[in-house]
Order: C-alpha cells, then structure tokens, then sequence
C-alpha cells in the first residue's frame, strides 16, 4: 500500500513508547519520501523544538527521540504534524558528494560471479553497472557507519540470502533488495558481497568519527587488490581515503 | 591510588552509565544500564551523580579486591548473596573495603543485573558523553568490553564519610506495560489480543541486545518484512516465526521486523531484572498514562538522594522520613 499516492504531503504520526515519535512519510522504499525525511530532519536542526533530544533519519520515516518532561505527546505530535506538511524544496537539501573506492570480485566480494550469473550479466558489467550509478545516503542503521544507499540499478536488484552469514569483512559493499550498502565493522549480513572498500565509515579517534552523512551522495570508483591493500594501510592510521567532491 | 581488582568474574558484567546519545543516526546504539533506577540508587548512597559510570554486574557471581588503599563502594539491584573476606553484607548500603580486602558476590536471585558503584564514580575517557560498554563498536572506558579477571579500575581513596543506606521497596509483581505502536496494524485484531492477553517467558538466550520471549506465535497481517526503520529501547519487534523480541540498549539502532509495541520506560527496567523462564504479562496503556509514570520516574530518582540515610539511623528516623512522606512520589513510582 502507498497510502501517501493521493496526497503527497501525508504523513502518520506513530508513538514509539512514551519518549519517541515515529513520523512516517511512506510504508515503502521511495526517494521522494526519503527527502521529505531528511527535509523535516534539517528543519528541525535549524529551528529545534525543545525537548527533542535526537533524531533519527530512515528511508520513510523519522524517529524523534525526546524528553516527556519537557515536552509531551500531543504537544510535540502537533508541530511534527505541522512541520512535516510544510513543502519541501528538494534542491534546498545540501548535498555532499562523495567518491568510495571499491575493489570488486575476488575475496574482496566473494558474490560477484553469483550476482553476474542472476542477473544475466558478465562480472564485469554488473561492476560497470554498479560503478556508473550515483547513490544517496538514503540511512545509516543497525551498526555505526552501516550506511544504505538507493539508487541502485534495477538490473541488480536481487532478494537478500536465504541464510544470513554470521560474519562478513569490515568494509563490505554488498547488494540487498533494492539497495546498496556500505558495512564498516564486520558482523552479520543477509546481503551480497559484491565487494569491499577501504574506508572507514566509522572510526575512533579520527575526525571525524562517521564520515557519512543521511542525503549524502555517493560514487563507487573500482580500484584493483594492490590499490586496496594501500588505501587500507593508510585508512588504518586515519586518513579517510575517500575524496569528497565539491557538490 | 586505590583501585578494585577484578578477581572473579561471570559473563555480561561491564562498565555501565545512562547511556551514549545523540549517535543514533549514524547507526550508534546508546547502550547504558539496564535499569537506571537501581544505578542512580548505588550513585546516591556514594553522593555521585545519578547517572556516573558504575559496574553493571551480570547474574552470576563476581569478586573484586580493594587494592593501593581504601575503596568506598554500594551495591544494589538484583538481590545476591554478597560478603567482604567471609562475612555478609547487606545490599542498598554503602560500605569501605580496606586495602586487601576481598568483595565477593554471589549468583542473583530474583533479578538478573546489579550495580556496584565506586566513590566519585569510575574513572575514565568518555566517547560521545558516555563510558558505557557497547563492545561492538569497541567503545567503553577504562574498557571497551566486558570487565575480565586482572581489570583494574582505578578510584579516588576513600573519603570516611559516615556509611549510608537507602530503603527501597521490593518491586510490584505486576504486567509490564506498553504503548501499542509504532506498527500493531501490522498485526489482526485477534494477534494484538493474543500477545496482551498470553503469558511470556525470557528466553535463555536473552541479552543486552535483546530479550527474546516465548509463548504463542503472533501473526502478522502483510508478512514480516518492513522496510527498516528505527527502533528504541523497549521496542517489541515481532519476526517471522512470531516469537517478539524486546529490544534492550545495545539493540540496533533500526531493524526490519513490524514493532507491535513498545514497553513503557517506568516497565522497561523492571523487565530486564525479570529471570529467563520466569512468566509474565504485557498490559497496554495510554500515552498519558506511561508519560505520568515517566515523569514521576524522574522524580524519584531526583528524590533518591534524599531517602540516603545514615546506616547506623534508627528505624525511628526512618519512620519520620516516611510519615513526612518525603519518599511519596518515589513511591508511586516504583508501586507503578
């Protein structure tokens, strides 16, 4: 269901406990509603309502955390309402770029000959394609820096694993469903690694400690085993490795 | 400098505050104790903030030796057998081990996690305003994971100031409650009432991610996937085999599952002290009410520093303290 197709600007406010806010602009993945959230995220750090303690962007929907002390539901309810219904000017959401080295294939996406084979492609042109397209940091969630990106070519799109892997590399770039991923620490994953990156989405004692941001744009470039094992070294001792590109 | 040494230690024991906030969005879960209320009681009968880094301790049993000096401690939480060199001591009062002298603490019983605050708090580098363990992202100070056998943790030397207790009332055997939301129409009418009128059990494999509970399979009404979004402490998400997962603070910070509702923060506490296998029952209330109870949460843990009192006061004392009902709004809360 796409209960916000007939009035673009709908939204649900949804109670998450007694101390957060869900505002949700669509069930599904959509890139209009994902820049209505980002729109309302920014509008609220220019001008904040007291008794918001954080937010939390995600593809559809806005997670307001907040003090009932200061604030409460239907107080707060009220002007989420009235904020999220304002237009939103998609051009006024500033947008960074980004350019993320990836080596493909290999150990380093241990999926790829699988994915080319699904999807009817050689290895090479599944990693043309994936290169080619310009993605947007659409959320960043589960674990610190776990970055999702839309944007991703239709022809590549392909239903998680049936059985999740228990640990998958720090730095796996892998395809899920609709979307594109960046992994920074090593954990679990029901995704496909197509392969990995350098760099550190998240980092201690670097600045800054998460390099991307929600809205973000994203480019992958292909570097090959020997640029990977450098561009690793040097991100190891904190430098970021990906270039930002003036937006 | 005085310092406790870790001589024994079960699993799921680390250095625990209110948690780290503000991260979220970047995929940091907030992490912090497991019950608030019984932090801030420890901190209170040292005079520390509410909130200062203590040890969380896990079920099973721990020791720890004071050593380069006095230490001054308090223990609360879990009711656990607890004794320094042999002889017993009593939770929910502050007391000083002498330099060599050893604390050991037994398995919980009738709860799960204790805390064992430090005079002046545990000392450390905080990340994001926090010392709080999260392990997987390897942050937490003086140690970015659980605490292990030869862990120092440093303290000021003990100021012999008079020893303190607090009296706390037992916990309320009553449901847990929760706000319906953020997406119980994800469920038929009949699997929302199902899930508020079963008993749960805490499942043994719970944990500081997650209490994973057992009873009747609830169904969902468009299938188990929802594009992810994200989740708080107290989240109860719902997976395909119906079997609902409470999020606890080192949950991820989105997730993928329909959250048929979410428990209340007042009730959050009291469920993670509730034993694996030991049965249980959610009630659903209104905003309004789990927001009074919020507050009235806050309060009492404002008002703990208050209820203190020397250890060696009569009970004469503490009967003035009550008949002023200085403890009243404290005890509302804590009755829920």
């Amino acid at each position: 269901m796409n209960f916000e197709a007939n009035n673009p600007t709908a939204c649900r406010i949804l109670p998450s406990g007694d101390a957060a806010i869900t505002v949700e602009f669509s069930r599904q993945i959509s890139a209009e509603a994902n820049q209505r959230v980002l729109a309302l995220d920014r509008a609220l750090a220019r001008e904040p309502i007291a008794g918001i303690t954080e937010t939390v962007p995600t593809y559809r929907s806005l997670l307001v955390h907040y003090d009932p002390e200061q604030i409460g539901f239907d107080a707060l309810a009220a002007q989420l309402t009235e904020l999220a219904q304002a237009p939103t000017e998609l051009e006024s959401i500033a947008k960074r770029r980004w350019r993320i080295p990836v080596c493909y294939g290999g150990e380093h996406g241990i999926d790829l000959d699988d994915i080319a084979a699904t999807c009817g492609l050689s290895a090479d042109e599944v990693v043309a394609r994936h290169v080619a397209a310009e993605y947007r940091v659409a959320m960043i969630g589960f674990t610190p820096g776990w970055s999702y990106l839309s944007g991703l070519d239709a022809a590549l799109q392909m239903p998680r694993r049936q059985n999740p892997r228990l640990l998958t590399p720090a730095g796996t770039i892998s395809i899920g469903g609709v979307q594109t991923g960046v992994q920074c620490l090593a954990g679990p994953s029901g995704w496909h690694l197509i392969g990995r990156t350098p760099v550190r989405t998240y980092q201690l004692h670097r600045e800054p400690i998460f390099l991307l941001e929600p809205g973000d744009a994203v480019n992958f470039v292909a570097i090959d085993a020997a640029q990977f094992a450098e561009q690793d070294r040097a991100a190891e001792r904190g430098e970021i490795v990906a270039e930002l590109v003036a937006s | 400098m005085s310092k406790l040494v870790v001589a024994a230690v079960g699993p799921a024991t680390s250095v625990q505050d209110a948690g780290r906030h503000g991260a979220q969005r970047y995929g940091l879960t907030p992490s912090g104790a497991m019950d608030t209320l019984a932090l801030a009681a420890a901190n209170a009968l040292l005079g520390n903030a509410p909130f200062a880094a203590a040890i969380e301790l896990g079920p099973l049993g721990s020791a720890f030796i004071a050593r380069g000096g006095p230490v001054r401690i308090a223990l609360t939480g879990a009711p656990r057998p607890a004794a320094v060199d042999g002889r017993p001591i009593a939770l929910n009062e502050s007391l000083t081990l002498a330099e060599g002298e050893r604390l050991t603490l037994g398995v919980a019983r009738g709860g799960v996690f204790g805390y064992l605050a430090i005079e002046r708090g545990i000392q450390g580098e905080p990340m994001f305003g926090s010392l709080a363990v999260n392990a997987r992202a390897g942050l937490g100070s003086p140690f970015p994971r659980p605490l292990q056998v030869g862990d120092e943790i440093r303290a000021i030397a003990a100021s012999g100031a008079p020893e303190r207790r607090i009296d706390l009332p037992p916990e309320a055997e009553a449901p847990i409650r929760v706000v319906l939301g953020p997406q119980h129409d994800e469920f038929t009418d009949d699997a929302v009432k199902l899930f508020l009128d079963s008993e749960w059990r805490i499942s043994a494999t719970s944990d500081r991610m997650g209490y994973r509970l057992e009873g009747p399979a609830i169904k969902h009404l468009h299938g188990h996937n929802i594009v992810s979004d994200g989740t708080v402490n107290g989240s109860i998400q719902v997976p395909g085999n119906g079997q609902p997962i409470v999020l606890m603070p080192d949950r991820g910070t989105s997730g993928g599952y329909p959250k048929i509702a979410t428990v209340i923060t007042v009730d959050l506490r009291r469920l993670a002290q509730t034993q694996a296998g030991r049965g249980f029952r959610f009630e659903a209330v209104t905003m309004a009410q789990a927001q009074d109870a919020y507050r009235a949460l806050a309060q009492a843990i404002r008002a703990l520093p208050g209820r203190v009192v020397d250890a060696q006061a009569s009970q004469l004392d503490l009967d003035a303290l009550h008949s002023a009902n200085v403890a009243g709004v404290a005890t509302n809360a804590f009755d829920g």
